[in-house]
């Protein structure tokens, strides 16, 4: 059974035909070659597919197409204005929050989301919001760090 | 130069992946792609007596099946040329084994053309311990071979032996012998990024091959000698690799993928979901290591007999270079006169272990540091202290002969007490890696 999904992605409108088992990540990645939202594990246990839904993190791979029906979703393209990198993308860089990068798009998405929740982020509080997205280069120090100063430099 | 020496360079790809400009193997989308999927062995060892794929090619959207037959060169890859890359004699020999691969439309379909394959197969007895397996009369993982162990040394030597002095010598020498059992687990690297091949002709009739592979001129020179086509026939496109760890020094879809793609002509894409990754993938092998340490009653070790077994699984992969390596490293940083050790490398009906990180020398490692506690546990000394004494100062031979040349262990040793907060007595301190006459 198909069907057409209309949605919102990085602020533009965009429609798809979808099948009814068809995931938000199938969805994303093989019909609107939106790549940055990796299939890692495709069983919502690594976080490397996360995007922001209406504001909230979610693990695309785990979230049917069909919910996203009217709503708004942002992945890692959508984080940056005019080619321009957003202060945490920027922190990512300059602290080596990255090493093969496969990871580095899901964390970006739920560290945006745990910044706009809480913008000063105890060390514990980020470990525990990060704790759904694995990293297995071993950022998570440079990860962290560079999320505490983008709370930092957001003062 | 000097503008980048002692400053922190940000990655060259860095600002790519931040941005999710970055393009991985599993990214790439070519028009009129298929999907590959691959029929594997449901047991554990057996022998194949009948495969009917007429059902399966019924499913509309199914390509066809690529099988051994199809492999215009060798169906035979690796560093020791020894893993098949479809089974080439109706034996399979570990559970997951590839067979034959389907191409379809869609990864729905090609899982569907899998399910309906007719697959006769007589099940074997399997051998999974490495002791086990050494027994005389155990069940042969190679019906060709003369026994379970890999032949390190044609014809037929199946032990690695590394030699330094006369070491029942050195035991006679000892005050105290200590001894151990130590071993070490099967390991998987888990990348974020499974194992994904994209294969297609060029508009030149090339072969192009877009790879995860770490080890890629090696493997191009495997996949040559597998499709039987020139280097300049095969574009092998990588660099972009969402992490390997050791484990994409071994092919694990390229071949396949260029085998649907010589076959069928249509561009493929062949990837592992992340069960297929575990389950079928090359591991970092078990170990076991039996330690013997001879030691007088200051500390000063005498002697050392290591024996080592290695579970290869069903092929060799990369374990018997591994295991030179882990025989040559597992006295670990110290000095004793003499040593012996004694290592091999046995084939039990496990997946194939091969390269990890630290490539089998950290697991000599790991045994010889329990065990250098265990001694100084026997001794009542101080761990430290027993370290210290006998760390490997510049001049020092190891067991192949070689020579220590800026030796650090005692350095590192003072640092890490340092940063630990932990004052080490002056005698220790004094100590120096330049020279032992120093302590």
């Amino acid at each position: 059974m198909t069907h057409i999904l209309s949605f919102t992605l990085n602020g533009a409108p965009v429609q798809a035909l979808v099948k009814t088992s068809d995931s938000l990540l199938d969805v994303l990645r093989e019909k609107l070659d939106v790549t940055s939202p990796k299939r890692g594990c495709d069983s919502g246990d690594c976080g490397a597919c996360t995007v922001m839904l209406e504001g909230k993190a979610v693990r695309a791979c785990l979230t049917c197409a069909l919910t996203v029906e009217g709503k708004q979703v942002v992945t890692v393209e959508g984080l940056s204005h005019n080619g321009k990198l957003q202060p945490l993308q920027e922190a990512f860089v300059s602290h080596g929050g990255s090493q093969c990068g496969f990871c580095t798009s899901g964390m970006l998405v739920s560290a945006t989301a745990l910044l706009a929740k809480n913008p000063h982020p105890q060390r514990h509080e980020i470990a525990q919001e990060m704790s759904g997205n694995l990293c297995r280069c071993g950022c998570y120090e440079e990860i962290t760090q560079a999320i505490l100063d983008t709370a930092r430099k957001g003062d | 130069m000097n503008q980048y020496i002692g400053k922190a360079m940000p990655r060259y790809d860095a600002q790519g992946q931040v941005s999710g400009k970055v393009r991985y193997v599993d990214d790439i989308k070519v028009p009129g792609m298929k999907c590959v999927k691959v029929l594997r062995s449901p047991v554990h060892k057996g022998v194949i007596r009948g495969l009917d794929f007429s059902k399966a090619m019924a499913v509309p959207g199914v390509v066809g099946f690529v099988t051994a037959q199809d492999i215009p060169g060798k169906n035979a890859y690796g560093r020791f040329q020894d893993m098949p890359v479809l089974a080439p004699d109706n034996r399979v020999r570990y559970r997951g084994e590839p067979i034959a691969a389907v191409v379809a439309v869609d990864q729905d379909t090609a899982l569907e053309a899998l399910s309906l394959v007719e697959m006769d197969i007589e099940e074997q007895t399997p051998v999974f311990d490495m002791f086990e397996a050494m027994k005389p009369g155990a069940p042969l993982v190679r019906h060709d071979s003369k026994s379970n162990l890999w032949v390190h040394y044609p014809p037929d030597i199946t032990e690695v032996t590394m030699v330094k002095g006369q070491v029942d010598q050195g035991m006679a020498q000892a005050d105290q012998v200590i001894e151990g059992r130590y071993s070490t687990g099967v390991q998987d690297h888990v990348p974020m990024e499974s194992n994904v091949s994209v294969a297609y002709r060029d508009e030149m009739g090339r072969l192009v091959i877009h790879t995860v592979s770490q080890t890629i001129y090696a493997h191009l020179g495997m996949l040559c000698a597998i499709l039987a086509m020139p280097m300049s026939q095969i574009r092998y496109i990588g660099g972009q690799v969402g992490g390997a760890f050791g484990g994409k020094n071994d092919i694990h879809t390229d071949h396949i993928a260029a085998l649907a793609v010589l076959k069928f002509g249509y561009p493929v894409k062949y990837r592992l979901t992340r069960e297929e990754d575990l389950q079928f993938t090359t591991k970092r092998g078990a170990f076991v290591l039996d330690f013997k340490t001879g030691v007088k009653k200051d500390g000063r070790l005498t002697a050392c007999r290591i024996d080592i077994w290695h579970d290869t699984g069903a092929y060799a992969g990369m374990s018997p270079y591994g295991l030179e390596k882990c025989a040559m490293f597992a006295p670990g940083p110290y000095d004793f006169p003499h040593i012996k050790v004694t290592a091999r490398t046995i084939f039990t009906n496990r997946p194939i272990s091969s390269s990890m990180r630290g490539f089998s020398v950290i697991n000599g490692q790991v045994a010889s540091e329990i065990h250098m506690n265990r001694v100084a546990e026997a001794l009542g000394m101080d761990p430290w202290e027993l370290r210290f004494v006998n760390a490997w100062r510049d001049g020092d031979h190891g067991v192949t002969g070689y020579k220590v040349r800026g030796a650090g262990a005692l350095e590192a040793m003072k640092k890490a007490a340092e940063l630990a907060g932990i004052k080490l007595p002056e005698k220790l301190m004094s100590m120096s890696s330049r020279g032992r006459q120093a302590s």
